[in-house]
C-alpha cells in the first residue's frame, strides 16, 4: 500500500497549499468554418464549437470529482480567427468573438482564445481586420481573449504591428473604461507564440495543430513554497533539488488528469504545461517563493537569479513527470494575479524595469500590470517592442499584457476580481520613444535564426 | 476500481467501527488501513475496492459525505490514481 504519510502529504497539499489543475483547455481546429458569408461562418464558428467541447465540462467535473483535486479552469482554444474569417466579407469580425462567446457560454466554460493573428512577417488582408476589430471584439463579448504575435526569432519583428497593437492596447482600454480597462486583460501580443499554450489569454490552436487535443496547465506555488520553508539557510543545490522533487509531483499529477481526460473525450492528449500559475489567493504566490529564498521584497537586487532557479529547476522536475511537455512551461509572473507582485509593486520595489528583467529568465512576459491610464500609445509600442526584442535575441516566448486604466494614475489600483486579481497602477517611463515607433518596417532576426 | 479512504476527527471511541460499517453497506471492501492520532486529531487512511459494490462512485462519494455529517468526521474517498501518480514512478 502507498505509505500513509505520503497520502497525507498530498491531501496537506490539496486543503492548506493551493494545489491545484490550473485549467484543463481543449483546442479545436475552425480551419473548415471558413464562409464567404460573415454570418454563416459565425454560425459554423458556434455549431463546431459546441459540438467539439459539449462533454468538456462534465468530464472535467468528474475527474475533479473523482481524484479530489480541482481542475480551477476549463476552456477552449481555437485557431486563430484571422485565418478562419479572412475568408469571409465585411471589414469587422466582431461577429466571430460574438459566436466563439456564445459558443464558450453554451459550453460552460470560462474563457475562450484564439481571437488571434500571427504576423511576425507581414500582416494578410484578414490579419489586418482580425487586429482592428480587437477593441470592439473585446468590449462587446466577455470570455473572449485575442492575442496578435508581432515577432519570432526566425522572422525577426513586426514593427509595423508593434505600433498597431500600441494603438489597440490604448482603443480596448478606452472602450471597457467603465469597467477598469478590463479588455486589455484579455489581450496579450507575443514575439515566439506557442501553439499549444493553455493557458489565457495567449491561448490558440496553432495551424501545426491537430483537429482537436486536451492541454492541461498545472500550478502549485503554493506546495513549491511549503517545501522551501524547510530548507531555510541551505545551499542552492539543495533548493534546485527540492523544487525539482515538487515540480515533478505536480506534474504527474497534471499528465494523470490530462491522460484521463483524453481517454474520456475521445480527444488525443497534447501537452502538459509545466507552469507555476499564481493566484491573488495568499499562499499561492510566485513572488513569496523568491522571498523564500532569501529576498526582502520581490523585486530587489537578487530577484533575477531567484527566478532563473525557480523556472528552471521546475522545468527540469517536470520534464520527466509529463509524456509531451508545451505550452509555455515555466514560472509566471503576473502582477495583478500574484498577491507577493501586488505587494511588491505597491511598495515601489517592483518596477516595470525589473519586471523587464524577469522575463529575460522565466516563462512569459510582461504580465497583467497596469500602468497611467494617460500613457501614450507609442510608449505601449516601445514596451511591446523590448519585450519582443528579449524574446527574439533569446529563443524564448514573450508577451506584453498591460492594462492602461483608464483614468487612474500611479497609487491607484484597479480591480478586476476572481483570477485576474488586482493591479496596482505602476509608473512608466514619461520620455516620448514616438520617434523610434513612428519608424515602422521590421527589426532584422538576429543572426543565430540561421542554423540550417 | 481501488480508491483512498481518508478521515480526520477528534478522536471518540467507533470512528473506524463507524467508517467500516458505512463502507460495508455499501459493499466496498477495506484492503488495508493505517490509523494514528496526529497532534490530537485522528487521522486515517483506508486503501478500498469498490468494485465490489454495485453503486457508483459518485453514489459512493456522496454516502459518504452525507455519512460524514451525520457522524462529525471529515471523510472522503478519492481515486488511488492521484496518489500513485504523485508518489510512485
Amino acid at each position: 500500500m502507498l505509505n500513509a504519510t505520503d497520502i497525507l502529504q498530498t491531501l496537506d497539499m490539496l486543503d492548506r497549499q493551493h494545489l491545484d489543475i490550473r485549467t484543463v483547455t481543449m483546442g479545436i481546429n475552425l480551419l473548415d468554418c471558413a464562409h464567404p458569408d460573415m454570418d454563416r461562418c459565425a454560425q459554423r464558428v458556434y455549431d463546431k464549437i459546441c459540438r467539439k467541447a459539449e462533454n468538456l465540462l462534465p468530464v472535467a467535473n468528474s475527474i475533479e470529482a473523482e481524484l479530489g483535486i480541482p481542475i480551477v479552469n476549463k476552456r477552449i482554444s481555437v485557431t486563430p480567427i484571422a485565418m478562419v474569417a479572412q475568408a469571409s466579407a465585411g471589414e469587422d469580425l466582431t461577429p466571430i468573438a460574438a459566436a466563439m462567446d456564445r459558443a464558450a457560454r453554451s459550453c460552460g466554460v470560462n474563457f475562450i482564445g484564439g481571437f488571434s493573428a500571427l504576423v511576425q512577417k507581414g500582416l494578410t488582408d484578414g490579419d489586418r481586420r482580425l487586429i482592428e476589430s480587437i477593441p470592439r471584439a473585446l468590449a462587446e463579448t466577455e470570455l473572449v481573449c485575442a492575442s496578435v504575435n508581432i515577432g519570432s526569432t526566425k522572422a525577426g519583428i513586426n514593427m509595423d504591428a508593434a505600433a498597431a497593437l500600441g494603438r489597440v492596447v490604448k482603443r480596448t482600454a478606452e472602450l471597457t473604461a467603465d469597467r477598469g480597462s478590463i479588455g486589455c486583460a484579455k489581450l496579450v501580443v507575443f514575439c515566439n507564440a506557442v501553439e499549444d499554450n493553455p493557458f489565457m489569454a495567449g491561448a490558440f490552436h496553432g495551424p501545426g495543430e491537430p483537429e482537436c487535443a486536451i492541454n492541461v496547465g498545472v500550478s502549485g506555488p503554493g506546495v513549491v513554497h511549503t517545501a522551501l520553508q524547510d530548507a531555510r539557510g541551505k545551499p542552492f543545490d539543495e533548493v534546485a533539488e527540492l523544487i525539482k522533487k515538487t515540480a515533478f509531483r505536480i506534474t504527474r499529477m497534471g499528465q494523470l488528469v490530462a491522460r484521463t481526460a483524453s481517454e474520456r473525450l475521445g480527444v488525443p492528449f497534447g501537452v502538459v504545461d509545466l507552469s507555476l500559475a499564481p493566484t491573488p489567493a495568499v499562499g499561492d504566490s510566485v513572488a513569496r517563493i523568491l522571498e523564500e529564498m532569501g529576498l526582502e521584497v520581490c523585486g530587489t537586487h537578487g530577484t533575477t537569479a531567484a527566478l532563473a532557479l525557480l523556472n528552471d529547476a521546475v522545468k527540469k522536475g517536470g520534464l520527466m513527470a509529463s509524456g509531451r511537455v508545451g505550452g509555455l512551461s515555466g514560472a509566471f509572473i503576473p502582477v495583478s494575479e500574484d498577491e507577493g507582485m501586488i505587494a511588491a509593486a505597491r511598495s515601489g520595489v517592483l518596477t516595470v524595469d525589473k519586471l523587464e528583467a524577469m522575463t529575460c529568465v522565466c516563462s512569459v512576459g510582461l504580465d497583467m500590470i497596469a500602468v497611467p491610464g494617460d500613457t501614450p500609445a507609442e510608449t505601449i509600442a516601445a514596451i511591446i517592442a523590448d519585450e519582443a526584442a528579449i524574446g527574439m535575441v533569446n529563443n524564448k516566448t514573450t508577451a506584453v499584457r498591460l492594462i492602461p486604466a483608464a483614468g487612474l494614475g500611479v497609487g491607484d489600483s484597479v480591480d478586476f476580481g476572481g483570477l485576474l486579481g488586482t493591479a496596482p497602477v505602476m509608473p512608466v517611463h514619461r520620455e516620448s520613444p514616438a520617434a523610434f515607433i513612428a519608424r515602422g518596417g521590421h527589426i532584422p532576426a538576429p543572426i543565430h535564426s540561421l542554423k540550417n | 476500481m481501488r480508491a483512498i479512504v481518508s478521515v480526520f476527527s477528534k478522536d471518540r471511541i467507533g470512528i473506524i467501527a463507524d467508517v467500516c460499517a458505512v463502507l460495508a453497506d455499501m459493499r466496498v471492501n477495506v484492503l488495508d488501513l493505517s490509523q494514528t492520532i496526529m497532534d490530537g486529531l485522528f487521522t486515517m487512511v483506508m486503501l478500498v475496492d469498490t468494485a465490489t459494490s454495485d453503486k457508483s462512485f459518485g453514489e459512493i462519494q456522496t454516502a459518504l459525505a452525507r455519512s460524514g455529517e451525520a457522524l462529525a468526521l471529515n471523510i472522503r474517498i478519492q481515486r488511488e490514481d492521484i496518489f500513485n501518480a504523485m508518489h510512485q514512478i
